[in-house]
């Protein structure tokens, strides 16, 4: 078969180097040959099976221990994966267990940080521990009071106003797993907002995204995410109001 | 004014013209999300038998957005044509389905009530029709527009070519444009969507386009799809602008959360028009529109987003556009769940804007978190080949790797030319033989004579 579709990859090849769109892949009759479309197929695969992951607890939590804080399991009024994909308002919501179960720990931090699944559980089982273990020293050494970690099963980005609200913190961070792309279904985007509280909208938030291996790495974002807490706290303020200043991050 | 049925025992009571729109919309994830869809299967066929009751003259007095609030409303309203009205303005809603789907109705009638319908009656009778109706009808009507050449003459099928890259590398972009090229990709526009809005880059852009078109002499158009704004300041720069872009909203809520209002959009239309860059025509919009962006801008005003949809179509008609692309799968499954509801939305957006007399193509598409694949879409791209779709999108291998959604293939459009027995514009056939890429009877050549490929040496690739 590849005898067959080489000639014609080869004449493109030079253009490859420019662009990772798959061009160049010959066709069979007008159809794509077939080792391109399984592999589109393969790279469509991993993005389903990304959003309906599901958040590896037993593991999340025993590599948690090792910050020596609380943490929490929590879960939004979207009771299962088809209702979170269709109703964003309740991945936005705690359900009324988790809102209660807070109310125990609210004892104003100066940061809480969150843990969500969002629409890729595998961006978190595969790269939040990796991120947090740069990030919470961190914070712990710039004598940040931080909150317990919260585990978050079906939400969405907004669901940290209501943890950061219950809790009384000033400042909350979220790690949620990323929309999957064909090029990468573990992409996870952190979250950052300054006083915390239901019904505040995505101009009120700072964004990182892209972080995983192959991405923007942990110690880039966390950098970043240091940088921006930092600030947020100092003018009080997250959101398109607070510039990401830190220029070209050089590593 | 309310409508009821009763069914059995039952009677339904539907408080307005917007509810009853609503409650008698087939299925889909966003009118639940909105609190507006029917609660049971037989409360939404009581609505549509409710609805086919209602006359066509009701719409011209009952506005299902006020319009005091809405100069969308006004702009419907105030353009509609009385006097073609008169050939429709005894039938109802469901007599309107019967005579649009009848062999005497042809497409030249058909063509001459486009600007006596108003969107809300197009909207209506629309959910009254099966995906077959609104394919019958939808081909029956030829809507043809020109700038360097001529899109969507019946057994003509063109694409949008997309070459977009992550971060606008005009190496990446120039190379994604060439591959697609080579598929006779591009008769409806070369479009790129930047990944920033910023004046430099679009122009880098705009002029890499340009070059690329005069080098080769390729007889179609480009355009860069930032904010019309944006297009305004690089015409008043002077840089080559062929085709002036935006999204579009059906409220004017929405198309104020797109920072735009009708008065922004005359501007740019001029300002566009003004540059006179049309070879064989003058028609200079593009826009893009797709169901759920009033209810994701909050700016919803209790009206189903498929009667939303086609309110956009009325700004759209005001400019003349050269393309109107329905970007159905591309909002996500809390508005459209899975390929049944992406399927149906894209043939009743078709469907509804060819019925309003515009030049509709669809960016037939998909998410990851969408309950669809690629044989949701290859499905949906027969149906809107035999609907007689104007164009649809030209994406390396069906990957946007910018903005990270599935969209139809340069093989896609290839395949759908010869199954269909489809040809590209004209012009355009004819440059794809002259360059050796296509042949007389519509099939690709070996890419080995392709002269674009000869001639890469001279790019500026390298």
């Amino acid at each position: 078969m590849d005898e067959i579709t080489q000639p014609e990859e080869n004449l493109l090849e030079p253009l490859k180097e420019f662009t990772a769109a798959r061009i160049g892949l010959g066709r069979a009759g007008t159809s794509i040959p077939i080792k391109q479309s399984l592999a589109f197929n393969l790279a469509h695969a991993h993005a389903r099976d990304a959003v309906y992951s599901e958040l590896d607890l037993d593991r999340l939590i025993e590599n948690l221990k090792e910050f020596d804080l609380p943490i929490l399991q929590l879960h939004s009024k979207a009771a299962y994966r088809e209702q979170y994909l269709q109703r964003p308002d309740l991945g936005r919501q705690l359900n009324e267990e988790s809102t209660e179960l807070l109310e125990r720990y609210k004892n104003d931090p100066d940061l809480v940080i969150i843990i969500a699944d969002g629409l890729s559980a595998t961006a978190i089982n595969h790269n939040s521990i990796g991120l947090l273990r740069v990030l919470i020293p961190q914070l712990q050494s710039a004598d940040i009071k931080l909150g317990p970690v919260c585990l978050v099963k079906q939400a969405r980005v907004a669901i940290a106003d209501d943890i950061g609200w219950a809790l009384r913190s000033k400042l909350s961070i979220i790690l949620i797993g990323e929309r999957p792309g064909l090029s990468a279904a573990d992409s996870l985007g952190v979250y950052i907002t300054y006083q915390p509280k239901p019904g505040l909208t995505d101009e009120s938030r700072n964004c990182i995204s892209n972080i995983r291996p192959h991405g923007m790495n942990f110690k880039q974002a966390a950098k970043k995410i240091f940088y921006l807490v930092q600030e947020a706290f100092r003018l009080k303020i997250s959101g398109v109001g607070l510039k990401d200043n830190l220029g070209h991050l050089d590593f | 004014m309310a409508y009821h049925n009763t069914i059995g025992r039952k009677t339904y009571r539907f408080s307005d013209l917007k509810t009853l729109l609503a409650k008698a919309s087939p299925h889909r994830s966003g009118d639940v999300l909105a609190g507006l869809a029917a609660e049971s299967y037989e409360e939404r066929v009581a609505a549509q038998i409710a609805l086919a009751d209602v006359p066509l003259k009701t719409f011209l007095n009952e506005a299902v957005i006020p319009y005091e609030d809405d100069e969308i409303t006004r702009l419907i309203i105030d353009n509609h044509n009385d006097i073609d009205f008169n050939l429709i303005s005894g039938l109802t809603i469901g007599e309107f389905r019967d005579w649009l789907l009848q062999d005497e109705t042809t497409g030249d009638i058909l063509s001459r009530i486009a600007s006596a319908v108003t969107p809300e009656m197009a909207a209506a009778v629309s959910k009254l029709m099966r995906n077959q109706d609104l394919v019958a009808v939808a081909r029956k009507i030829e809507v043809i527009t020109k700038f360097r050449d001529t899109i969507g003459l019946k057994g003509h099928f063109s694409t949008r070519l997309q070459p977009n890259h992550p971060t606008d590398d005009p190496k990446g972009i120039a190379a994604s444009m060439i591959d697609g090229l080579l598929y006779g990709s591009g008769d409806a526009v070369i479009g790129i969507n930047p990944a920033t809005d910023s004046l430099q880059e679009v122009s880098n852009l705009l002029l890499l386009m340009d070059r690329l078109r005069q080098q080769f002499e390729i007889p179609t158009q480009s355009c860069v799809l930032s904010h019309v704004s944006t297009t305004i300041e690089l015409i008043r720069q002077g840089l080559p602008v062929d085709l002036c872009f935006q999204s579009i909203g059906g409220t004017q809520k929405a198309n104020a959360s797109f920072g735009i209002n009708l008065s922004l959009l005359d501007e740019a239309y001029d300002a566009t028009l003004s540059l006179k860059r049309g070879t064989i025509g003058q028609n200079v919009m593009y826009f893009e529109t797709g169901q759920g962006s009033e209810l994701s801008a909050n700016a919803h005003h209790g009206v189903d987003q498929q009667t939303c949809e086609v309110r956009g179509y009325a700004v759209a008609r005001r400019y003349k556009p050269l393309l109107v692309n329905t970007v159905v799968g591309f909002i996500g499954p809390e508005y459209l769940y899975d390929g049944k509801q992406i399927i149906r939305a894209a043939l009743e957006d078709h469907f509804c804007g060819k019925l309003l007399g515009l030049p509709m193509g669809a960016d037939i598409c998909y998410t990851n978190h969408a309950e669809a694949d690629q044989d949701d879409m290859d499905n949906l791209l027969v149906l809107l080949g035999v609907a007689g779709c104007n164009f649809i999108m030209g994406v390396p291998g069906s990957d946007d790797i910018m903005l990270n959604y599935q969209s139809t293939s340069f093989h896609d459009a290839v395949y759908l030319r010869k199954v269909l027995g489809l040809r590209p514009a004209p012009e355009f056939e004819q440059w794809l033989m002259r360059q050796g890429i296509m042949d007389e009877k519509g099939d690709l050549i070996s890419r080995r004579n392709a002269g674009l490929i000869q001639e890469m040496q001279q790019l500026w690739m390298k």
